[in-house]
């Protein structure tokens, strides 16, 4: 188990700029061969690493730089937003009284992570169910994991 | 044309906190039967001590009469309600229903909540929703009120007008970030918030403090939660079996010390000091107050902490939405808040 890592936010974020980087510049190749096919050989691969590091639920939208790499999907209550009120006063969840809530650990993780730590004050769109079980990086390429509902798009 | 009003509701609520007037709201706890009269008997206790009466959304994950169907009683009996609407049991295909056929009864608060777990309930086999978030849900009904449209972008005939609530508990961790999180309770939408129980008042001084620098006390009105404390026991339970209850030893203690008739007075002391401490917080807009199945008690509380009479004449007749006709335009004139 890699879980330790966990606790090197900075590093972590720095290999996720790394990757993002590293899928952008392999997209051309992707679109070719055919994002769909490219989905079915990346899916294990990508939920072995991320399972293993940050216990990832598979969404298909990452949203983990965003939440001082924690993944929110752990939250029993799958909450992308931030805590709920009901957090003990050890910092511990309320469904799991002997796991620490990870939006109390995400915030923690944030601090100490300089490039996208600020970004935890994002308001994150709903989750599309639709996307649950799919490759989060082939997601991104595509665009699918920014598609938010209609009328959430706001209106300027 | 639509003339413009400075209000997004048609409710008392919303004028007496825009008035400036210090508000009450409190909480009805929804009963576990069919019959209607046990509602109306609470909201006849309620009414009259406060600006607003909450329609708890199986708190606790325990299972009552739904806050919808009490807000129906409540609206048809001409009192103005706060829908609660909690994330654990609808998804949002169910909750844009909820919320519109709420607004049509006339309701014009709403509370967006994440909702305790199933677990802490009596029925800790059922499945969870939290489909949305509170702060998706409340991002949600803004844009059905402000955009007229569904989450899906298709089109509401007539966008509900409604005041948007939100929670907070600046009692538990993690501290720093929890008026953060208000903000961004702010930005997806809310106009009041209320808070959990408030029993630890140097913690809440200390967050006021935090939401003052943001500014966020300008945009928001702040309820604070209070709430008696029959004895000692009914304090040991809440803050070992209620999720997200802090309750400091002192006040355990005091009320461990009282001997046992006075611990029921006692406790109402605890709590109306606590309103009388609160108000004097720059940035607190009104109190909440719960007391579960206790009405007399919560009306004994708002009136001998001096916040009776309520503004009557700040209330509002809203517009019957059956009078109304589909095709035209035409809204009430704005409402003056000094009559």
């Amino acid at each position: 188990m890699l879980r330790w890592l966990q606790d090197y936010p900075h590093f972590l974020e720095w290999a996720y700029r790394l990757t993002h980087h590293l899928f952008i510049w392999l997209d051309p190749l992707m679109r070719r061969i055919g994002y769909g096919r490219v989905d079915r050989w990346l899916r294990p691969l990508e939920e072995a690493g991320k399972r293993s590091v940050f216990d990832c639920q598979m969404c298909g939208q990452c949203v983990l730089h965003s939440t001082g790499m924690t993944c929110p999907m752990t939250c029993p209550k799958n909450l992308r937003n931030g805590p709920c009120g009901g957090v003990r006063a050890n910092g511990h969840c309320e469904v799991i009284p002997e796991m620490k809530c990870i939006w109390v650990a995400a915030y923690e993780r944030s601090q100490k992570m300089p490039i996208f730590g600020p970004e935890m004050i994002l308001l994150q769109p709903p989750v599309n169910r639709q996307l649950e079980g799919s490759s989060a990086w082939v997601n991104m390429l595509t665009g699918a994991d920014r598609q938010t509902p209609l009328g959430w798009i706001k209106k300027d | 044309m639509k003339p413009e009003t400075l209000f997004k509701s048609d409710g008392r609520l919303e004028r007496v906190l825009r008035s400036g007037r210090f508000a009450v709201t409190a909480e009805l706890n929804p009963p576990d039967s069919a019959d209607p009269q046990e509602v109306y008997d609470a909201a006849l206790v309620l009414s009259s001590v406060c600006d607003a009466i909450n329609a708890t959304d199986a708190s606790g994950a325990n299972c009552h009469m739904s806050s919808v169907a009490i807000c129906a009683l409540l609206t048809r009996a001409g009192y103005a309600p706060i829908l609660q609407v909690s994330c654990r049991d609808r998804n949002r295909i169910a909750i844009q229903g909820d919320v519109l056929g709420a607004a049509a009864m006339g309701v014009c608060n709403v509370l967006c909540l994440t909702g305790d777990d199933v677990t802490v309930g009596d029925q800790p086999q059922a499945k969870r929703v939290f489909d949305l978030d509170s702060i998706q849900l409340l991002r949600t009904i803004k844009i059905m009120r402000d955009e007229g449209v569904f989450l899906s972008g298709r089109k509401l005939t007539v966008p509900p007008r409604l005041f948007l609530g939100a929670a907070e508990n600046p009692f538990v961790p993690p501290y720093d970030w929890r008026p953060l999180r208000l903000a961004k309770k702010m930005e997806a939408g809310a106009d009041f918030i209320q808070t959990q129980y408030c029993f630890d008042l140097p913690r809440f001084r200390q967050f006021m403090a935090q939401v003052r620098d943001l500014g966020l006390h300008e945009k928001l009105f702040i309820l604070v939660g209070v709430g008696p404390l029959r004895s000692e026991k009914t304090a040991e339970f809440m803050r070992t079996k209620v999720p997200g209850v802090i309750i400091p030893d002192e006040i355990v203690n005091r009320l461990r010390h009282t001997p046992g008739p006075r611990k029921r007075e006692e406790g109402k002391q605890i709590c109306i000091e606590i309103i009388q401490q609160v108000r004097e917080i720059e940035g607190v807009a009104g109190v909440h107050v719960m007391a579960y199945r206790q009405e007399e008690l919560v009306a004994e509380i708002i009136e001998e902490a001096g916040l009776l009479p309520r503004p009557l004449r700040i209330g509002f007749i809203a517009p019957d939405p059956l009078r109304r006709l589909r095709k035209s335009q035409e809204d009430p004139p704005p409402f003056d808040p000094e009559p």
